[in-house]
């Protein structure tokens, strides 16, 4: 059991299956707050392997580097996002991403 | 079974937990605290992993401005967050749930793929203490990156001006010019439209 924890396996292994949770959460909820959640699970599990991989090849900062500008634009998404919510909720006073249907009529 | 190998198990149990939360919790109060509690795992796993500098981001910019800026309008937007209607549209929901189960079936067919070439794992070489340090992410990030990280400071202005200009309700920049309030009608103006224009008298000063 030494091993674990301590091979690049793992956390891939980990960060696929929370990507994947957040993708069917994306996909089947319909709150749009919940969708947002969603979105920010998955650039997580990707900064996650993007974090393990630096680990396994050392010799620069790439990954890590990386991975702070998707944490950068993450929290940019996560401020306009919340804020179209808001403008959604003031238009149509519900936050179910059925009732956008704006541009289908 | 070192203390590392404790650590990685709670950390990416704590993380698969939150995550689970975050897509099952019905309100979305306890869906902002699954995502906490998966962004605390993983700023954990983070530490496991020699990234110092980027776990310490992890938990100021996500635990400390992404969850609570989704708490604050899950508390503006009040119990309508939560209220559930029935799906207009059943065909919608049968695509919704096809697509859910084609991403589940290609994530156990990457699992099974990950799993079956993982015979015989390298393991993680030692590393010096600088690796993931402030200063040697500060090192690449000033200067062989410098130009996203410019970049990057203008992408936060412009979501931070968006955010604003998207958010800011219209409703009560209409009603300010319908009626003013009333310290505006009583500092503004003459008081009688009669004395518009005209120039006051000694007496009246």
């Amino acid at each position: 059991m030494n091993i674990l924890g301590n091979v690049v396996e793992h956390y891939v292994l980990l960060s696929t299956v929370i990507f994947t949770v957040g993708a069917i959460g994306f996909l089947v909820r319909r709150n749009v707050l919940t969708q947002l959640m969603c979105v920010e699970l998955m650039l997580n599990a990707v900064n996650l392997t993007l974090v393990a991989f630096n680990r396994r090849f050392v010799g620069d900062m790439n990954g890590q580097v990386f991975s702070f500008f998707i944490i950068a634009v993450a929290a940019a998404e996560a401020a306009v996002g919340l804020a179209i919510v808001l403008s959604f909720y003031r238009l149509k006073q519900t936050v179910f991403s059925d009732e956008a249907d704006q541009l289908r009529h | 079974m070192t203390a590392g190998n404790v650590f990685f198990a709670v950390c990416s149990i704590a993380a698969l937990v939150g995550a689970l939360c975050t897509v099952l919790a019905k309100n979305p109060i306890r869906g902002a605290m699954g995502l906490l509690l998966t962004i605390v795992g993983i700023a954990g796993l983070f530490l496991k992993l020699n990234a110092q500098f980027l776990a310490a981001i992890q938990l100021i910019v996500y635990a400390g401005a992404v969850v609570v800026l989704f708490v604050f309008v899950v508390m503006l937007l009040g119990p309508d967050a939560g209220l559930a209607k029935a799906a207009r549209d059943p065909s919608a929901r049968l695509a919704r749930a096809l697509a859910g189960g084609l991403m589940a079936v290609s994530a156990i067919v990457t699992l099974g793929l990950v799993l079956r070439s993982a015979d015989k794992p390298a393991r993680f070489v030692n590393v010096s203490a600088q690796h993931g340090s402030v200063e040697a992410v500060g090192q690449q990030l000033f200067t062989k990156t410098l130009v996203p990280f410019e970049l990057t400071t203008a992408l936060l202005i412009v979501a931070v001006v968006g955010a604003i200009a998207v958010a800011r309700s219209r409703h009560q920049a209409r009603k300010e010019k319908q009626s003013p309030s009333p310290t505006r009608r009583f500092f503004h103006g003459p008081l009688h439209p009669r004395d518009a224009g005209r120039p006051l008298t000694g007496e009246e000063l």
